[in-house]
């Protein structure tokens, strides 16, 4: 008791002295900004929004509807309980270690702690609020953490779910962020990143590859029925991302401008030529087209277009469309060749397509400041390269600790009993259908 | 009087319904149900994997008939759910003990 209470009255404590020198700091900080811009404001908010729905109802429904009717409540209980948890997150510390000023390269200060100072001025250089960008990007934040979810469906337990969240978007996330794009050595080396491949996909798509790898395989993998059990809901989910996925790129401009344009022209292009060149190789390799098929390559497209969008014009992204459609068709595949279990194929997409529009930003970046391979510029590529090995170094050894910590406090997975009968009713007490 | 079950694919039921009312038939029960036999089920992929199905969905229909009515019933089911394809289906016929209709008490033939 008197601990505890020593304890709080301590934090308390060192909370205020630290508030007091942040507002000091961040007033500073303010000075220097620049005038706001109603244009770009209205159109950076609107994209917080729609990368919100991305999320939720977006990555929900699409997630939810390609598990077992037994498990659609948990799963979409991941994505809802990703924007809740990261949220805070973000305001707390979230934010200030990826976009506060930087120290060493790997990590951002801790000036904005409790956002502290973020508010209606822009920071220098931009044209919108500071909170604006803040929330824009939390927005990034979340879809991240909730993307993971994807390998971890019908198994992990919910208190393990939420404690891996905080950890993950405290050690992974915000470092990666404030390396690309807080002002830390990638962005620094000069790798192009326009809105989130390697910060979010090929991050996401990595810790994936840690979560199946440590949870281990769902009970009856590779034996029972393990089918989608409403794929309208995953169709529904894909279309809310493509259109949530202008937001995400498209406001990754900053501005409402020529570039915002062109990356949502490149996003569109790429997203409807991979889910062409998905199908084509289905079609040509099972014998029928199928709708999760096409889904399935819309995301691969939309995947592989983030880092590069505003950076090619929109040939360069069909042909990016078109790579990511076949090679994340052959990334479903790696999972059952290795024997991993990556429930809704995280890593096959996600970190598949991601790698691949890392290195494709490479070669065919032509505009936006960006010169890739193709357009005469080869050490492009080695920095893409550079990015993209950093990244799944970093995502795969931070995650498997981040577990191993998780599974020695709170424990990873449910009970044989928990997972036969189903995460809705023994994690939520709660069934989808009546 | 004899029980009358008989599996069918899901689509002929409205042929076979409306063959049985113009036969006569009073009554029917109709269940949604899943099985397989000689046409054993099918495969079904997403993304990577494939999963056999074994189990396809039927129809089962149930009706409790007179004696003298079988034969024609037989007839007219065989006649309407058959498409001359595997998965046609079956009918089972089996002795029915008695029939008692609840809201009048009648039995036997009288309550089919």
């Amino acid at each position: 008791m008197i601990r505890r209470s020593l304890h709080t009255r301590l934090s308390f404590f060192i909370g205020t002295v630290l508030w007091t020198v942040l507002t000091w700091t961040s007033s500073v900080f303010a000075q220097e900004g620049e005038t706001v811009n109603t244009g770009d404001t209205a159109w950076i908010l609107t994209s917080s929004a729609l990368v919100l729905a991305m999320t939720i109802p977006g990555l929900a429904l699409f997630y939810g509807g390609m598990v077992r009717s037994k498990n659609v409540l948990s799963t979409m209980m991941h994505s809802f309980i990703s924007v809740c948890i990261v949220s805070v997150v973000w305001v707390f510390w979230g934010y200030t270690l990826a976009f506060a000023s930087d120290v060493g390269g790997l990590i951002g200060a801790l000036e904005y702690l409790g956002l502290s100072g973020v508010g209606g001025d822009p920071v220098s250089g931009m044209t919108i609020p500071h909170a604006a960008f803040m929330v824009f990007q939390l927005m990034f934040a979340i879809i991240t953490v909730a993307l993971i979810s994807g390998a971890i469906a019908e198994r992990m337990k919910f208190s393990a779910f939420a404690v891996f969240a905080v950890l993950w978007v405290t050690f992974i996330y915000a470092p990666l962020a404030h390396w690309v794009w807080g002002g830390g050595w990638l962005g620094a080396l000069g790798a192009l990143d326009f809105a989130g491949g390697t910060v979010v996909h090929i991050s996401s798509g990595v810790a994936a590859l840690a979560c199946a790898l440590v949870l281990g395989k769902r009970h009856g993998y590779g034996t029972e029925n393990m089918a989608p059990h409403n794929l309208p809901l995953t169709v529904v989910g894909a279309s809310l991302l493509w259109v949530g996925w202008f937001g995400f790129n498209a406001g990754s401009a900053l501005a409402a401008n020529g570039i915002a344009a062109g990356a949502f022209v490149a996003t569109h292009v790429a997203t409807a030529a991979a889910a062409l060149s998905w199908l084509a190789v289905e079609w040509a390799y099972r014998g029928q087209p199928t709708m999760l098929g096409a889904a399935s390559g819309a995301v691969a497209g939309l995947v592989a277009i983030t880092p590069a969008a505003g950076f090619v014009g929109p040939v360069s992204a069909v042909w990016i469309g078109l790579g990511a459609g076949v090679l994340c068709y052959l990334g479903v595949f790696l999972k059952n060749k290795l024997g991993y279990d990556d429930a809704l194929d995280v890593l096959g997409i996600h970190g598949v397509g991601g790698t691949w529009g890392a290195v494709a930003t490479g070669l065919f970046a032509s505009v936006g400041g960006g010169t890739g391979l193709f357009f005469g510029n080869p050490g492009q590529v080695v920095a893409q390269v550079i990015g993209v090995i950093a990244t799944w170094i970093f995502s795969l050894i931070g995650t498997f600790v981040i577990l191993k910590v998780v599974d020695g406090t709170v424990g990873l997975r449910v009970s044989k009993e928990e997972e036969i009968l189903g995460l809705d009713l023994s994690q939520h007490r709660e069934r989808a259908y009546a | 009087m004899k029980l009358l079950s008989a599996v069918i694919k899901p689509f002929k039921l409205d042929e076979v319904k409306d063959a049985l009312i113009e036969l006569g038939i009073q009554g029917m029960t109709v269940t949604e149900v899943k099985g397989f036999g000689r046409q054993k089920g099918h495969k079904e992929t997403y993304r990577g994997t494939e999963y056999q199905i074994e189990f396809v969905p039927k129809i089962k229909i149930e009706i409790a008939v007179p004696d003298n009515l079988l034969q024609s019933v037989i007839e007219t089911v065989v006649r309407t759910a058959k498409t001359g394809s595997i998965g046609d289906g079956k009918i089972f016929v089996s002795d029915l003990q008695s029939v008692i209709r609840i809201r009048t008490g009648e039995t036997n033939e009288s309550a089919i």
